[in-house]
């Protein structure tokens, strides 16, 4: 190779001072940087639409996925899925809002429109927390069937964001998603798969004092465990992403969360029946 | 040096000849990893032609003004800055399979091919050259990924491209998917036959012309 090189490279020759290898590399840099940084801002708008579609297909999903559902509902069809803006200190709904305009990560980001949480309590290692959050709720002739609630946290590399459907009496899983991360792939990677999340379904959320329980186990729990109503089994290899599973339950199931949407809607069901 | 280089030539040579898998086993990670099913094999194949064909190009054009000491820099930052540039391009307009694809996108950059492309050829030749010299390199590879995802995928999956071509025995027909083809060894099965099957037929029967030719590009391999 080097004979080859330098019989074409002889007319001329690459002067090799430091200076002129510091200039070329800057030159190519930001020839490089600028490439990139086009292509970014031109091709965003496309894949934003992909996440946006990623993330109402997903609303969907999950509700498919709930085991029994479709037989208990027939085709969703019949079933109506809800968006509503719900306030999260009061759970009251916030008809000021519309849920289709709302966008959860750019209000977190605005200081009017969300609120900064005290690290100790911040178990989702999230910072901010929007003000507002947009749930969903499917209803059919009997009433109130599923809520399905965005959640958010920290896993290992990146922020995990998904969707938890809950009964209506808000005290049992019937499922959880996660639609967008970017954990480590095979390993964090692995609570996308059905196996791992079929997991969830069933799952209780609180114990007897009300505390939230809802989780991932840290150690092997065996069928008969009383534990197991609560925890399902962990990923090998995936310990802080599924630390982060158990942070985000907690922290949006507790109250800075939406525990008090969800003690309303059960008074609301109990006033109900 | 070797005889006059044909346009001609520089394309077609790295498509079975000088393979970059089968005859200087580069970019063989990427292979087992991609090759679940056609269509990512498909796909992954575009990528690494297009960043090949790009990267050639642009070193080929650059290699003037680079200083010798500074060149593996800004061959791997003109790769890097591709695949990036590729990337955002499959999650734009591939976002379903630039999912799939995941991390092994991103990895284009530490594929052999492509710093081995612009190391030995791109460094030295025109720029129109070079960019031939990608798309046979690229192509080449395509071929290998292609040949190797069709097979697991047909027997892994008993489909094509997502297409079922073979009647399942859980859907009711009679052919049994082998495991095996769904798991990363397999690819290494079938490179390896493949590697040998060409080597054995390409190489033996003009060892004497063949060596001439075949044995000067393996020594300029960098790695």
């Amino acid at each position: 190779m080097s004979a080859e090189g330098a019989a074409t490279a002889a007319p001329t020759p690459p002067d090799d001072s430091p200076l002129r290898a510091v200039l070329v590399t800057l030159a190519v840099c930001a020839l490089c940087s600028s490439a990139i940084a086009s292509a970014v801002t031109w091709l965003r708008p496309y894949q934003q639409a992909h996440r946006d579609a990623d993330r109402s297909g997903r609303v969907q999903q999950v509700v498919e996925a709930v085991p029994g559902l479709e037989t208990a509902l027939g085709p969703l069809g019949t079933a109506r899925l809800e968006a509503r803006a719900v306030e999260l200190a009061t759970g009251e709904y916030a008809p000021a809002i519309d849920p289709d305009l709302f966008d959860p990560r750019e209000a977190a980001q605005d200081p009017d429109a969300s609120v900064a949480l005290l690290s100790e309590r911040d178990v989702a290692g999230i910072g901010r927390r929007a003000r507002h959050a947009v749930v969903f709720e499917v209803r059919d002739a009997q009433g109130l069937r599923l809520v399905v609630l965005p959640v958010h946290g920290s896993g290992y590399l990146s922020t995990l964001h998904g969707y938890l459907a809950l009964d209506p009496d808000t005290r049992t899983v019937r499922g959880l998603d996660f639609y967008e991360h970017a954990e480590t792939p095979g390993l964090g990677s692995e609570i996308e798969s059905p196996e791992w999340r079929a997991q969830w379904a069933g799952k209780r959320i609180r114990d007897e004092l009300g505390r939230v329980r809802l989780g991932v186990a840290r150690t092997r729990i065996e069928p008969g465990d009383p534990e197991s109503a609560y925890l399902v089994d962990g990923i090998s290899g995936a310990t802080k992403t599924c630390d982060g599973v158990t942070g985000l339950l907690r922290f949006w199931l507790g109250p800075d969360g939406f525990a008090p949407y969800l003690e309303r809607l059960a008074s609301d069901q109990r006033g109900q029946s | 040096m070797e005889r006059a280089e044909t346009p001609l030539r520089t394309l077609v040579r790295p498509l079975v000849d000088e393979n970059p898998i089968l005859l200087h086993v580069l970019g063989v990670c990427s292979a087992l990893a991609v090759t679940r099913s056609l269509e990512t094999a498909l796909v992954m194949s575009a990528a690494v032609t297009a960043v090949l064909v790009c990267s050639n190009a642009a070193v080929s054009a650059l290699r003037r003004q680079v200083p010798r000491s500074v060149r593996l820099i800004v061959q791997i930052t003109i790769i890097a800055s591709l695949v990036i540039v590729v990337d955002q391009i499959l999650q734009a307009f591939f976002w379903r399979l630039s999912r799939q694809l995941s991390v092994f996108v991103g990895l284009i950059i530490t594929n052999c091919i492509i710093l081995g492309r612009a190391e030995s050829f791109a460094m030295h030749r025109s720029v129109g050259l070079s960019a031939l010299d990608g798309l046979g390199n690229g192509l080449g590879y395509g071929l290998i990924l292609v040949a190797v995802g069709s097979a697991r995928e047909l027997l892994g999956s008993g489909s094509l491209g997502g297409v079922p071509l073979l009647p399942r025995v859980e859907d009711g027909g009679w052919f049994q998917p082998v495991a095996l083809m769904l798991r990363a060894p397999s690819a290494f099965f079938l490179i390896g036959g493949l590697i040998w099957g060409v080597r054995a037929w390409r190489l033996r029967p003009a060892p004497g012309a063949r060596r001439a030719t075949a044995a000067p590009a393996a020594a300029e391999e960098p790695a």
